[in-house]
C-alpha cells in the first residue's frame, strides 16, 4: 500500500512536471506574437527597416531576444524600453516625446501648414473683395461650366474659322 | 588607355559647358548674337562629348576592366552584358555621369528648336542648363571620377586617375558585382525613369529663370515648357511607381512603399511638380498666380537637386558621413546658391508678376486649385521635415532618431483625403465663379451613388470606418469624373449631331489636357483602392513549418511541400526554392515558389516572394529561413494583401492618361480652345 502511494505520488508529480513543461512549450511565443512587437521597433543597424521584416542575422537574434522576453512575461512597453535603453531612441518608429527637443517634429509642420493656410485665405479674401475698377473689366458672372452648349458652339465656330 | 580617354573627354565637356555659361551671359549682356549662338553650339557639343565619355565607360564595364575602380565595384565576370551596361547607373560616380548625359541630351533637344520671337530667352536657358551641367560634370571630373584606376604603390593598392611615380597598374581577378537588388529588371529601368523626370524639370526651370531675367514675365515661358513639364511629371511618376513595384517584387517585406528617406527624396519634387501642373492652368486661363508658379518651379528644381543630394551624399545614414563625403557640402552649396539666386530674381520682378484678374468666388475653380496647392505643399512640409528631423536631431542633440511610416501615415492621411475630395469637387466648378448651389446641383447625383456604394461595402465588405470614408471618396471622384465625360460628350452630341462615341472621342481629342487629366484622376483612384486595401486590410502570419505542415491565413491554406537548393555557377548564384501548395477554402489553387537567391560575388541575399495576384487580394509568401542540413523545417512569412493589384492597374491607366495628355499634336484646335477661354476671361497681357 505504501509502495503504491509512493508510486502514485511519483506519477502524479511526474505528470504535473510534464504538464508544466508542456504548458511552457505552449507558452513559447509564436512568430506572430514576436512580429507584432518587432513591427513597431526599428532595426538599429539597417536604417528605416522594421524589425519584423529585416532579413539580417543581427535582426534575427533580436527577434529571438524579443521571444525570450515575451516568454518571461514582459510587456510590449517593457521590451520597447529595453531596446531604447540599449540602442537609443532610434529603435522607435517616431521620436518619443521624452525630450523637449523632439517636440519640434510635431509642432513645426502644423505651424507651417497653418501659416500657409492663413496666407492663402487672406489672399483669397483680398482677391474676392470686389474692386470698382476691375469689376467692370472682367466678365460678368456668367456661370460658365466650360462644357455648356453655348460655349461649345462658340468653340467650334472659332475652330472652323481657324481652318 | 580607354580610361584616360574617357576622363579626358569628360574634362573637355566640362570645359565646353563652362564656356557655354560664360558665352551665354556675356553674349546676352553685350547683345552679341554671335556669342549667344556660339554658347548654344557649345551646349549642343556637350551631348556628343558626354556620349563618347559614357561610351568609354560602358566599354570598360562590358570588357571587365577591373583595374578601373568603378568597374570593379559594380560588375563581375558572371554578370550578363546587359547588366554590365546598366551598371553604369549602379554606382555613385557612374550615375552622376548618367545625370549629366541626360541633362546634355535634354538641353540640346530644347536648344535646337526654332526660337523665332523667343530668341531673348535662348542665352538664359543655355546658361541655366549649362550651370547645372557644369555642377554635375564638375563633380564627375574632380570628386567622383568613374575612370579612376587601381595602382600598386609600394605594395599598397590605391585608386588614382593618373599613374603615380613608380606605380604599376593593379587588376583584380574579378569584380565585386552589382548589388543583387539592382539586378532586377524593375531596378534596371527605375533609376533612369526617375532621373529622366528629375532632369526634365531642369528645362521648365531654365525657361522660368529666362523669363525672370529678361522680364518677359507673361505666361510665354509656361506655354513653351508645358509639354516638358508634363513629360517630366510622367517620368517622375512612372519612376516612383516602378520603384514601388520593384520593392514589392524583390525587397521581400510585403509592401511597396516604406516612407524611406530615399523614396521621399524622389516623392518631394513630384509633390511640387504636381502642384505646379495644376496651378499653371490658373495662370494660363486667368493670368493669376505668377509669383506662385515661379516659386513652385524653383522649388521643384531645388528639390530635384536636393533629392539627388540626399540619395547620393550619404547624409541619410549620418550627418558625419555627409561631412566626410566630398560631394555633400558641394551639393548643399549648389542647392542653396541656386535657390537664393532664384528667389532673389522673383523678388526683383515681383511687381511685374502681379495678377491680371481678380478672383470672384471662394468656390471658383482657381480657388479650389489653390486649396489643392496648399494640400500638396502640406504633404511636402511633412515629408521634408520628416526627412530632415533625424539629421537636425543628430546635429543638435547627438541622438539619432527614426521617423518611420506611422509618422507619415498619420500626418498625411487626412491631407490625402482632402485632396481626393477636391478631385471630386474641382472638375465641376467653373473658372471665375461657382456657388454652393451650382456645385451641389452638379454633384448630388454622383455623391448619392457613391454613398450607395459605400453602404453596400459596409454591409458586404468592411466596417472599418476610415476605409469606408476612403471608399466613399474614391467612388465620388470616379463618378464625378465619369459624369464629366458623359456630360461633355452629350453636349457635343446634341450640338454636332454625332453619335455618342464619336462625340466622346472628338471631345477628348480636342481637349487632350483636360480629359487626359480626368483619366489620370480616375487612375489615381484605382491606385487609391490598392493603397487603402494594403493600409486597412493587410494581414500576415509567420511560422516554422515541417514538410507537409500548413499555415492558415484569411481563408488561404499554405502547405509546405519541399525545398530545393542548388548552385548555378554560370550565374554565380545559389538558389533556395520552396514549393508551397495553395488552397483557398479547401480548393486547390496551385503552387507558389518563394525563394532566396544568394549571390557569390557580392555575398548578398535577394528574397523573391511567391506571389499569387488577383483583383481581390494577393497571397504573398516569403521564405524567411530554413534548416540547411536537414532541409526539414523552414520558416515562412505570409501576407494577404487585399486589393493591391488595383495599384498596378491604376498605374497603367495613369500612363495612358498622361501620354494622352502630353502627346504632341499639331491640331490647331487646342490653341484655339485655349484662346477661346482666355478671350472670355480677359485680354492676355503680351502679344500672345
Amino acid at each position: 500500500m505504501k509502495k503504491f502511494l509512493y508510486t502514485f505520488t511519483f506519477i502524479v508529480l511526474l505528470g504535473i512536471l510534464f504538464t508544466g513543461a508542456a504548458l511552457a512549450q505552449d507558452n513559447l511565443p509564436t512568430d506572430d506574437e514576436v512580429n507584432k512587437v518587432a513591427h513597431d521597433l526599428y532595426c538599429p543597424v539597417c536604417q528605416n527597416t522594421p524589425l519584423d521584416v529585416c532579413p539580417t542575422d543581427a535582426c534575427k537574434d533580436w527577434r529571438e531576444q524579443i521571444r525570450g522576453m515575451l516568454a518571461e512575461g514582459k510587456t510590449e512597453a517593457q521590451i520597447q524600453q529595453y531596446f531604447v535603453d540599449q540602442f537609443g531612441d532610434r529603435v522607435l518608429a517616431a521620436p518619443p516625446l521624452t525630450t523637449k527637443f523632439n517636440l519640434i517634429i510635431y509642432i513645426i509642420p502644423p505651424l507651417i501648414i497653418l501659416a500657409g493656410a492663413i496666407i492663402l485665405f487672406r489672399s483669397l479674401k483680398e482677391w474676392t473683395t470686389p474692386k470698382a475698377a476691375t469689376a467692370s473689366s472682367s466678365e460678368d458672372g456668367t456661370e460658365a461650366s466650360p462644357l455648356k452648349d453655348d460655349y461649345l458652339a462658340r468653340f467650334e465656330e472659332e475652330a472652323k474659322k481657324q481652318k | 588607355m580607354i580610361a584616360e580617354f574617357g576622363y579626358g573627354i569628360t574634362l573637355v565637356s566640362f570645359l565646353v559647358a563652362v564656356y557655354s555659361v560664360v558665352a551665354a551671359v556675356y553674349g546676352a549682356t553685350k547683345k552679341s548674337a554671335s556669342l549667344v549662338e556660339s554658347s548654344r553650339r557649345g551646349m549642343l557639343l556637350t551631348f556628343p562629348l558626354i556620349t563618347i565619355a559614357a561610351g568609354s565607360l560602358i566599354y570598360l564595364l562590358v570588357n571587365n576592366h577591373f583595374e578601373v575602380a568603378f568597374v570593379y565595384e559594380v560588375t563581375s565576370r558572371s554578370m550578363p552584358t546587359y547588366l554590365k551596361i546598366t551598371a553604369w547607373w549602379g554606382g555613385q560616380a557612374g550615375s552622376l555621369l548618367f545625370w549629366s548625359w541626360l541633362l546634355a541630351a535634354f538641353a540640346s533637344a530644347v536648344t535646337i528648336r526654332k526660337w523665332d520671337r523667343d530668341i531673348e530667352f535662348l542665352p538664359w536657358v543655355v546658361m541655366v542648363c549649362s550651370v547645372t551641367l557644369v555642377f554635375f560634370l564638375g563633380m564627375v571630373v574632380f570628386y567622383e571620377n568613374p575612370f579612376t584606376r587601381y595602382w600598386l604603390v609600394n605594395g599598397n593598392v590605391e585608386p588614382h586617375m593618373f599613374q603615380p611615380a613608380l606605380a604599376t597598374i593593379f587588376t583584380p581577378q574579378d569584380g565585386n558585382g552589382l548589388n543583387p537588388l539592382l539586378r532586377h529588371p524593375g531596378m534596371v529601368i527605375h533609376p533612369p525613369m526617375l532621373y529622366l523626370g528629375f532632369v526634365s524639370y531642369v528645362i521648365p526651370y531654365a525657361f522660368a529663370m529666362a523669363a525672370l531675367i529678361t522680364g518677359r514675365t507673361d505666361d510665354r515661358w509656361i506655354r513653351l515648357t508645358r509639354r516638358w513639364s508634363l513629360w517630366a511629371w510622367l517620368f517622375l511618376s512612372f519612376g516612383l511607381v516602378l520603384g514601388g513595384r520593384w520593392a514589392y517584387d524583390v525587397l521581400g517585406w510585403g509592401g511597396y512603399w516604406g516612407w524611406d528617406p530615399v523614396e521621399i527624396a524622389a516623392f518631394m519634387p513630384w509633390l511640387t511638380g504636381t502642384a505646379f501642373l495644376h496651378s499653371v492652368m490658373i495662370q494660363e486661363k486667368r493670368g493669376m498666380l505668377k509669383h506662385w508658379n515661379m516659386i513652385l518651379v524653383i522649388l521643384t528644381y531645388a528639390l530635384v537637386i536636393f533629392g539627388t543630394f540626399l540619395t547620393r551624399s550619404g547624409v541619410l545614414s549620418s550627418v558625419h558621413a555627409f561631412a566626410n563625403s566630398p560631394i555633400g557640402p558641394l551639393f548643399m552649396a549648389f542647392v542653396s546658391a541656386t535657390l537664393i539666386a532664384s528667389i532673389a530674381l522673383v523678388i526683383y520682378r515681383w511687381p511685374q508678376l502681379r495678377g491680371e484678374t481678380e478672383m470672384k468666388s471662394m468656390l471658383s475653380r482657381e480657388a479650389l486649385f489653390l486649396l489643392n496647392n496648399l494640400l500638396f505643399m502640406s504633404v511636402l512640409v511633412i515629408c521634408f521635415w520628416g526627412v530632415m528631423f533625424p539629421l537636425v536631431s543628430e546635429l543638435f542633440t547627438g541622438q539619432k532618431v527614426t521617423v518611420g511610416p506611422p509618422f507619415y501615415e498619420r500626418a498625411t492621411a487626412p491631407i490625402f483625403a482632402g485632396l481626393m475630395f477636391l478631385m471630386g469637387v474641382a472638375p465641376l466648378s467653373a473658372w471665375g465663379h461657382s456657388t454652393v448651389k451650382t456645385l451641389g446641383r452638379a454633384m448630388w447625383k454622383s455623391a448619392l451613388i457613391a454613398l450607395v456604394v459605400t453602404v453596400i461595402l459596409f454591409i458586404t465588405y468592411t466596417m472599418n470606418y476610415i476605409a469606408l470614408i476612403g471608399f466613399f471618396l474614391i467612388a465620388l471622384v470616379i463618378f464625378v469624373t465619369a459624369q464629366e465625360f458623359w456630360r461633355g460628350a452629350r453636349a457635343r452630341q446634341r450640338s454636332q449631331n454625332e453619335n455618342f462615341f464619336s462625340a466622346l472621342s472628338r471631345l477628348m481629342g480636342r481637349n487632350r489636357r483636360r480629359y487626359g487629366g480626368y483619366i489620370i484622376h480616375i487612375s489615381m483612384m484605382l491606385m487609391a483602392i490598392g493603397i487603402l486595401g494594403m493600409e486597412a486590410f493587410q494581414t500576415s502570419t509567420q511560422g516554422e513549418l515541417a514538410k507537409g505542415d500548413a499555415l492558415d491565413i484569411s481563408g488561404y491554406t499554405v502547405k509546405y511541400r519541399e525545398l530545393a537548393s542548388w548552385d548555378d555557377t554560370g550565374k554565380g548564384v545559389n538558389f533556395t526554392r520552396a514549393t508551397m501548395d495553395i488552397y483557398k477554402n479547401g480548393i486547390y489553387l496551385g503552387q507558389l515558389h518563394p525563394r532566396i537567391d544568394y549571390y557569390f560575388d557580392s555575398q548578398q541575399n535577394m528574397t523573391i516572394p511567391g506571389n499569387r495576384s488577383t483583383f481581390k487580394d494577393d497571397l504573398y509568401i516569403i521564405l524567411v529561413d530554413w534548416q540547411p542540413t536537414t532541409a526539414m523545417g523552414a520558416t515562412f512569412k505570409i501576407f494577404v494583401n487585399p486589393l493591391v493589384n488595383w495599384l498596378w492597374v491604376g498605374s497603367l491607366l495613369f500612363l495612358v492618361g498622361i501620354i494622352f495628355a502630353a502627346w504632341p499634336d499639331r491640331d490647331p484646335a487646342e490653341e484655339i480652345s485655349r484662346r477661346g477661354i482666355s478671350l472670355s476671361a480677359t485680354q492676355p497681357s503680351a502679344a500672345d
